[in-house]
């Protein structure tokens, strides 16, 4: 019932927005929809502690401890998001860079988005996660191209084309995926794309389609993680899409596809008995960190900038992923948790930012602190808490990752340590005149809509200090599920 | 069990090879469309066929869909856009057809060789059109890559389906039913939406071509 909900309530707000988008209510109706869909979560959240583990509608959609938390997350940050996005778009139509009828077109787009997020989340079906990530790159690519801008044009093109190419090897692999499966689980063809089914049996799956499975999946699904060297449609999208979106794209969507790759892994892993998935994990997630860490160097763009910390931070938790093993698995799921938020804050303040200073470009960004206090605390207290300053969670997560790599991995905790460095430097030089630097600019027409990025950061510094046990325990089992080593 | 049938297949699945190419050396945008509903077709025969040998009820409802969505609906839109649009050929290729087709070639080796597990896997009778299925997707994205009309990187995208669609149907029987019409609404969307999407890149750039879309780098 609560699943229902949580699916079908961004469904019908998809509909109903479609139709009423333009209005001048519409902005309240979305965050109206985005808020039912956060309470259907919060209710599913409490049944399945209550309860436990869920299989629902003919086995087709599961509940299980990795999942649980990314849709409460997903729900909670679509939330959020859809309160920024109120003001904001406002300005953005005032400023008369919109039209109505787009507005229309973006809050129609924005409920879909998320109705295919939460199918990915909770579906059992292989298959249908394939159909669900698609979805949701087809519902963000007009959402890039909003503006109309050329720039925008061309990131919306490259992100079309390189996901549609990217998902159709994912499709390839779970093609390959199902004819391996249905060698095990006969061919009635029904229960052989299911999740839960193929757990069960992965241990007679053919390893040799499974590793051609694998790499098909991860190039596919790797794609939308934007790990190097897949990646290059990110920065551009991040970059060119209205301020809400690139919120979205990199706290949620991200986390998605990454899920969708684990889950993989893990039926390839469990089929193979060798390390080759961690391998190709921890290559990837590694090449990810230190290719993103050094191109932050070279930004002039606000939202590129953080959008190649994204590609920096999902590399980070992919390497985590590689490592396996209870500790790396259990500070990827609190990475991609604290990353996810703590990002969308720093895209919400950026937003205002930018919006203030009428540029996305840097050095013309200045003095935020006397123009507006809040967004420039939001956007300081952001930044130091991606870059990893304690006590803020990012800060426990890599802590974790590198502890655990020092372990496991020790040749490549010199090349994250460094990478980290570089990153933190980095963005540090970058932000700090944006925040402290010497301003003539006036100060802000509009009130900025600030309560979602205090909300964030103050959740990644709870997370930083304490971990609630029911989270705790969800991410112990998660980590238990994924295994490796 | 006819033994024509099994040849009947064997010959579906060398046509669709052959049209890849066929694509792949073809300039003018038009012809490229109709390759790709023929393409369309022989994928619904290949269906059909599969279908009444081996009774597996869905594959008639996949070749009903194949023939809607991908022989007329799509071919359809693809050719209205391109009235509406003015587009005729593709200005020169990345790479020369002479260049292509060699590559090509290396690529359809690599494709039989990629697929020998999988065909030793798959217990359907038509396990020996794996490779020839992995060569139709691997020369749609060469096509993809050397292509700079935006309708063209399309069509390829649309033919890497089928490629996949393929793919599934040798080695598989097809996917679930479930799957496959996920997939076949993705499609249709995809479509619709880069419908949208030219217009837009019509309206800012007055061209359809991509060397407009290659202002995005990064600094040095």
């Amino acid at each position: 019932m609560d699943l229902l909900l949580l699916l079908l309530l961004p469904l019908l707000g998809a509909a109903f927005l479609a139709g009423a988008g333009a209005s001048r209510r519409a902005p309240e109706i979305n965050a109206l929809f985005s808020f039912g869909t956060f309470a259907a979560a919060c209710a599913l959240i409490v049944h399945v502690i209550r309860h436990g583990d869920l299989l629902l509608g003919e086995q087709q959609f599961f509940i299980d401890p990795f999942n649980v938390f990314l849709v409460g997350l997903t729900a909670f940050v679509g939330l959020t998001t859809a309160l920024f996005s109120r003001p904001y778009m406002r300005v953005e139509l005032a400023h008369g860079r919109l039209t109505p009828g787009r507005l229309r077109l973006y809050h129609s787009m924005y409920q879909l988005f998320m109705f295919t997020m939460l199918l990915a989340l909770t579906t059992n079906n292989m298959g249908l996660l394939w159909v669900a990530m698609e979805g949701a790159t087809l519902s963000t690519v007009l959402l890039v191209t909003l503006y109309r801008t050329p720039g925008s044009l061309e990131a919306g093109w490259k992100y079309f084309i390189l996901c549609g190419v990217g998902i159709a090897q994912a499709l390839f692999g779970t093609i390959l995926l199902y004819v391996a499966a249905e060698k095990v689980l006969g061919a009635q063809g029904v229960t052989a794309l299911l999740w839960t089914h193929l757990d069960a049996v992965k241990g007679r799956l053919e390893p040799k389609v499974l590793a051609l499975a694998f790499v098909f999946m991860l190039v596919g699904y790797g794609t939308k993680v934007g790990l190097v060297p897949l990646h290059s449609w990110l920065p551009d999208a991040h970059a060119e899409g209205p301020t809400p979106i690139s919120a979205v794209l990199s706290g949620l969507l991200l986390n998605v596809a990454l899920y969708a790759v684990v889950r993989s892994k893990v039926l390839v892993e469990g089929s193979l008995h060798s390390r080759l998935p961690s391998w190709l994990l921890m290559g990837f997630g590694l090449a990810s960190v230190v290719v993103a860490a050094l191109l932050l160097w070279r930004q002039r763009d606000i939202k590129r900038l953080f959008a190649y910390s994204s590609i920096e931070h999902m590399g980070l938790a992919t390497f985590a992923f590689g490592m396996g093993g209870p500790i790396a698995n259990f500070a990827a799921l609190l990475h991609m948790t604290v990353h996810s938020l703590t990002k969308s804050s720093i895209f919400f303040s950026a937003g205002h930012a930018t919006q203030k200073a009428g540029t996305q470009v840097m050095e013309h960004i200045r003095g935020l602190i006397t123009l507006s206090p809040t967004v420039g605390w939001g956007l300081m207290l952001g930044s130091l808490a991606i870059v990893g300053v304690p006590p803020f969670g990012v800060f426990t997560s890599e802590f974790l990752i590198l502890t655990t790599a020092m372990r496991v991995q020790p040749w490549a905790t010199p090349i994250l340590l460094a990478a980290l460095a570089v990153a933190f430097s980095a963005i540090f030089s970058k932000v700090q005149p944006m925040v402290f630097g010497e301003s003539s600019g006036r100060r802000l027409p509009h009130q900025p809509a600030l309560l979602p990025v205090f909300v964030h950061l103050a959740i990644v510094l709870v997370l930083g200090l304490y971990i609630p046990p029911y989270l705790a325990h969800w991410y112990r089992a998660a980590a238990q599920l994924i295994g490796g080593r | 069990m006819l033994p024509w049938g099994q040849q009947l297949l064997d010959m579906c699945a060398a046509l669709l090879l052959l049209l890849s190419f066929a694509m792949l050396s073809q300039r003018r945008i038009v012809t490229l469309v109709n390759l790709y509903a023929v393409q369309g077709a022989v994928l619904t025969a290949a269906t059909l066929l599969l279908a009444w040998r081996t009774g597996e009820r869905h594959l008639y409802l996949s070749a009903a869909l194949t023939i809607v969505l991908k022989v007329t609906f799509l071919p359809w839109l693809l050719r209205r856009l391109l009235r509406r649009l003015d587009i005729y050929r593709d200005s020169e290729p990345r790479l020369n057809v002479t260049g292509t087709m060699l590559v090509g070639l290396l690529i359809v080796v690599f494709a039989f060789a990629l697929a020998q597990p999988i065909t030793r896997l798959a217990s359907t009778s038509t396990r020996s059109a794996i490779g020839i299925a992995i060569s139709v997707v691997l020369l749609a994205f060469l096509m993809m890559i050397t292509r700079r009309k935006a309708v063209a990187q399309v069509v390829g995208f649309l033919s890497m389906e089928n490629g996949v669609f393929f793919g599934a149907m040798s080695a598989s029987y097809g996917m679930p039913m479930v799957v496959e019409l996920g997939v076949a609404l993705d499609v249709l969307i995809a479509v619709l939406v880069l419908g949208v999407f030219f217009f837009q890149i019509r309206e800012q750039f007055d061209s359809l071509d991509l060397h407009h879309l290659e202002s995005l780098k990064e600094h040095d």
